[in-house]
């Protein structure tokens, strides 16, 4: 859990999580600007920054005009004259015209110049379904980028990993892509250390201890799937939970210690299961730990097919639940 | 260029700035003939020319505050980069690619990556330097660096992309300091002009924008500069960004790997050598009495020779390590997967 420098807390949802954290950064460090599409005068359309442009003022605040790549490729441009951007791109659905300047540019910048510029920025976006978003308001993006080497990804799930992270992420040197499951901003509250932290980017967090089954997930999946452990542990069974938290760099020594006692994996993901982050995870655990394994890795993720949709039972349909995970779960326990 | 004017408007630049434009321009053009003779002989894999670009960069390059400016070209200019303070040495670096390269050669020639020059790092996608350019540039604004500016080049093909319009249209909403150098060598590889846009005066654009569009001819280095130098003193003076376009010409192939007589004619390539702004600026400042016939073969047998050196020095040079594959991915220890060794370690 995260470190405080200060015993207090605050009840916080994870919206108010990440504006309590943008508010700070903005506040000590003048290298700091918020850029985006209605992040000013609106203050984001989840009102994230509601505010920050009457203290901020609107050159560090900037509504930019409805144009993805330059968003980032201006962030990009400021990381490298000495700001601190956080770059938000509206909805992630929105993030394919920056494709280039994130996977091309951004990510490539300290190596394609040696170390000589160096791009320490985030991108900052809302993503992830349920909340009836169709095929532009609630896909997964994370897969997309995950290939990526020189890029980092984070999608925490809880407000104080979002603080702790969200703080990392800014202090980085390099790039990150700072996922917000829009379902979790108002369902989900906890305790939030009141002073400044940071959690490291790349380590998982066990947030459920179990002997049985090991189970990795990341974001809102991972509220349903303690949701689902904690309902099977009245069947008998014990399952560990993991939030990856950081999805790149992937944290290998976390995953794999578990399996080891475990000797079962489970992961679950919203985003599509071809080609997505189960497949590096179940293909290194294989790698390390065959033999450790009592039972073939398992992945429980969306259907591949382009979206969830829009009518109520298209999205029902694409989403897992509590009980489909705990289904899953129980599956994998009795093998 | 009209050398037999009395009537020569200089720009107020000295005879000394003016042999210099020369020698950047002769620079230019000698060095990269090098680069595809050394690509020929089999000693590197690749090589691009400006050939026909000497005098926009080289006059550009005049206009640009080295200490001050940050440059956010593209691949094709070598001239320019020369002009802002680039050794010959570290051209034939980045040719031959060596360990010392700018970019420890991973890149391809000619992407240079400098603090101390001004020269920012590009990728090859065309387009991709512009907002980068305009973050820069709104950096500088924010801090209230005034004395700065910043210069971004690309070529005609890039006006056609989507990123080139974002671009020009953040840096007017916030008149940034920025000139945007339009470097028009009418084709975008193979695909002239008339199949790029149906209105041929990319510089009209800027009134779209809400911003001043030059228009210059790119053969001649003195109102290149002069158009540039506007630009800059435009951006310093809080005037906001310029869009200036040099019509000049691409000479050559697009790179070595090129064949233009695929796709465009000999007769077409040597009219437009006939304005060949080199040897015609060369003959100005002979004419202008600022240099003689002889010292202007000196001058050009001093540039080889310290290309020749540049060459050979460079060649010298070992190339990177194996391992520095795995080097300055980001910051932190970065874990690469390896195909000698286990990919992952607990």
């Amino acid at each position: 859990m995260a470190v405080s420098t200060q015993e207090q807390t605050t009840t916080m949802n994870n919206v108010e999580a990440v504006r309590h954290t943008l508010y700070e950064a903005m506040k000590n460090d003048d290298r700091t600007v918020i850029l985006g599409e209605d992040v000013g005068a609106r203050g984001n359309v989840f009102l994230i920054t509601k505010d920050f442009i009457e203290e901020f003022g609107a050159q560090r605040v900037i509504d930019t005009p409805i144009a993805e790549a330059s968003i980032v490729g201006i962030a990009i441009g400021m990381a490298m004259e000495g700001l601190r951007p956080i770059a938000e791109i509206q909805f992630a659905d929105f993030i394919y015209p920056a494709f280039n300047q994130i996977v091309g540019e951004a990510a490539k910048t300290r190596y394609r110049s040696n170390g000589e510029y160096t791009c320490p920025m985030v991108i900052r976006t809302p993503y992830g379904g349920g909340v009836r978003g169709a095929l532009s308001h609630s896909i997964s993006i994370e897969a997309l980028f995950y290939h990526v080497p020189g890029l980092k990804i984070v999608a925490p799930a809880f407000p104080a990993d979002i603080k702790g992270l969200l703080n990392a992420a800014i202090d980085d040197p390099d790039p990150v892509l700072f996922l917000e499951h829009k379902k979790t901003y108002r369902l989900i509250k906890g305790e939030v250390p009141t002073g400044h932290y940071t959690i490291p980017l790349g380590k998982a967090n066990v947030v459920r201890p179990g002997t049985q089954l090991t189970v990795v997930s990341y974001g809102l999946y991972v509220h349903w799937a303690l949701d689902a452990a904690n309902a099977l542990a009245n069947e008998g069974y014990d399952v560990e939970v993991i939030d990856l938290r950081s999805i790149r760099p992937m944290d290998k020594t976390t995953i794999l210690t578990s399996v080891e006692k475990t000797r079962k994996l489970l992961i679950i993901h919203e985003d599509n299961k071809f080609g997505g982050i189960g497949a590096e995870i179940s293909a290194m655990v294989a790698e390390e730990a065959l033999f450790s394994l009592d039972a073939p890795i398992r992945r429980h993720c969306a259907p591949d097919v382009p979206a969830m949709g829009y009518a109520e039972p298209l999205e029902h349909e694409y989403m897992s639940s509590p009980t489909k995970m705990a289904d899953a779960m129980r599956e994998l326990v009795r093998f | 260029m009209k050398t037999d004017s009395s009537v020569w408007n200089r720009e107020g630049l000295s005879d000394e700035q003016l042999v210099t434009l020369l020698r950047t321009m002769l620079l230019h053009r000698l060095l990269e003939a090098r680069g595809f003779q050394l690509n020929r002989q089999g000693k590197i894999p690749f090589a691009s020319a400006g050939e026909g670009h000497e005098a926009v960069q080289a006059g550009a390059a005049l206009a640009f505050t080295r200490g001050k400016d940050i440059f956010f070209p593209y691949y094709r200019d070598v001239g320019l980069n020369l002009g802002i303070g680039l050794s010959p040495y570290e051209v034939m670096l980045s040719l031959f690619g060596r360990a010392a390269d700018h970019s420890g050669g991973r890149q391809f020639p000619h992407h240079y990556a400098s603090r101390a020059l001004g020269i920012a790092t590009i990728s090859s996608i065309i387009a991709a330097q512009l907002s980068h350019a305009v973050g820069a540039a709104y950096a500088m604004q924010l801090r209230g660096e005034r004395d700065r500016a910043v210069l971004t080049t690309f070529g005609d093909g890039c006006t056609s992309e989507g990123e080139w319009h974002e671009s020009l249209n953040f840096a007017a909403v916030h008149r940034l300091p920025v000139v945007f150098l339009c470097e028009n060598n009418q084709w975008a590889i193979s695909t002239p002009l008339q199949h790029q846009m149906a209105q041929p005066d990319i510089w009209r654009r800027a009134e779209g924008y809400g911003i001043p569009g030059r228009s210059v001819d790119g053969f001649d280095p003195i109102a290149c500069y002069a158009a540039v130098r506007e630009a800059f003193d435009r951006a310093r003076s809080g005037g906001g960004p310029t869009l200036v376009e040099a019509k000049c010409y691409r000479y050559l192939a697009h790179t070595t790997d090129d064949d233009d007589r695929t796709y465009r004619s000999r007769e077409e390539v040597a009219a437009a050598r006939q304005h060949d702004p080199v040897p015609n600026f060369e003959q100005l400042l002979i004419d202008r009495g600022l240099l003689s016939a002889a010292s202007a073969t000196a001058l050009k047998a001093a540039i080889l020779n310290e290309i020749n050196e540049a060459t050979d020095r460079a060649e010298a040079m070992p190339y990177p390590a194996a391992e520095e594959l795995y080097a300055r991915v980001t910051a932190d220890a970065h874990e690469p997967w390896r195909s000698s060794s286990p990919p992952h370690s607990i």
